[in-house]
């Protein structure tokens, strides 16, 4: 089997996560991790990413962000104009 | 602005366990605002589909079930929105003709013959880390500095966690397309890091 580059190990690492790797792509990933540090670490750090942005998503933490008092009143008066159409 | 124009109130909206689009503005308004800036990553696209989303509620409040709360129904239709949204740009200028630099192109990654350029570093424990403010706040600014598109595309898959195959369909591109565009991503978002945090 061929040794997989770093390039390719990095391509399977975050493919990993968008779909399931077949056998050889596994066990030459496998290999190539077992011997090479700086590409476990890049496995670490996509893992790392993906769970912070998730995080990032549930909380829906944009800090104190709201509406300004301008977006509000075009709004509420958008709305007020469909709600009468509607009505 | 001083004046405050209201709907019609109660007479024409009537009042139910649902609300009005106007206290769905007071009450919801805040928060379908910070989801929306999360996703979009920008103010006047979180206020569009902001109300974007309110006329759609509005259209369809005779359809709501009551088993959800108002909220969740509210978010729930904000996330079609915004991807809709995310749809249209996508419909003006295919994603992958954008004329957008790389996250990190593989050439500033990788030399001639596959190794690392520079290796990439141990961040650390995992836990502790997501535990810091300072790492999140890396990583909002790091995501800002990815290609807007790109970014955005981005969210829809791991902040919004929309699975793969939808996002496929909905942009109507090949999964392959879209795994290297979301590896172009995590490799710009991981150099970022590495340079502004890593030890």
């Amino acid at each position: 089997m061929k040794m997989l580059t770093c390039k390719d190990a990095s391509h399977l690492i975050s493919e990993r996560q968008e779909r399931p790797l077949g056998l050889r792509e596994r066990l030459g990933l496998r290999l190539h991790l077992w011997l090479c540090d700086g590409c476990r670490n890049f496995e670490r750090q996509l893992a790392l990413m993906r769970q912070a942005l998730r995080n990032l998503g549930r909380a829906a933490d944009a800090g104190g962000a709201d509406l300004t008092p301008e977006a509000r009143e075009r709004i509420r008066k958008t709305l007020a104009e469909r709600g009468k159409h509607e009505h | 602005m001083a004046t405050t124009l209201r709907p019609p109130k109660e007479d024409a909206l009537t009042e139910n366990a649902l609300g009005t689009p106007d206290t769905w503005l007071d009450e919801h308004g805040a928060a379908l605002y910070k989801y929306a800036l999360v996703h979009t990553r920008d103010q006047h696209r979180a206020e569009e589909v902001v109300q974007e989303t309110l006329l759609a509620a509005l259209q369809a409040q005779d359809r709501y079930a009551g088993g959800a709360s108002v909220r969740t129904w509210l978010i729930g239709i904000l996330k079609h929105k915004i991807m809709d949204q995310f749809r249209r740009d996508a419909r003006e200028v295919p994603l992958d003709d954008a004329d957008e630099p790389d996250g990190a192109s593989e050439e500033e990654s990788f030399d001639l013959t596959g190794h690392w350029r520079n290796a990439p570093s141990d961040w650390g424990n995992p836990e502790e880390m997501l535990e810091r403010g300072q790492f999140m706040a890396i990583l909002q600014r790091c995501l800002e500095v990815l290609p807007p598109r790109l970014a955005r595309l981005f969210m829809l898959r791991e902040v919004m966690e929309e699975d793969s195959e939808n996002i496929c369909q909905e942009m109507a591109i090949t999964p392959t397309n879209l795994w290297t565009m979301l590896y172009r991503a995590r490799m710009g978002l991981r150099q970022c890091l590495d340079r502004n945090w890593a030890v």
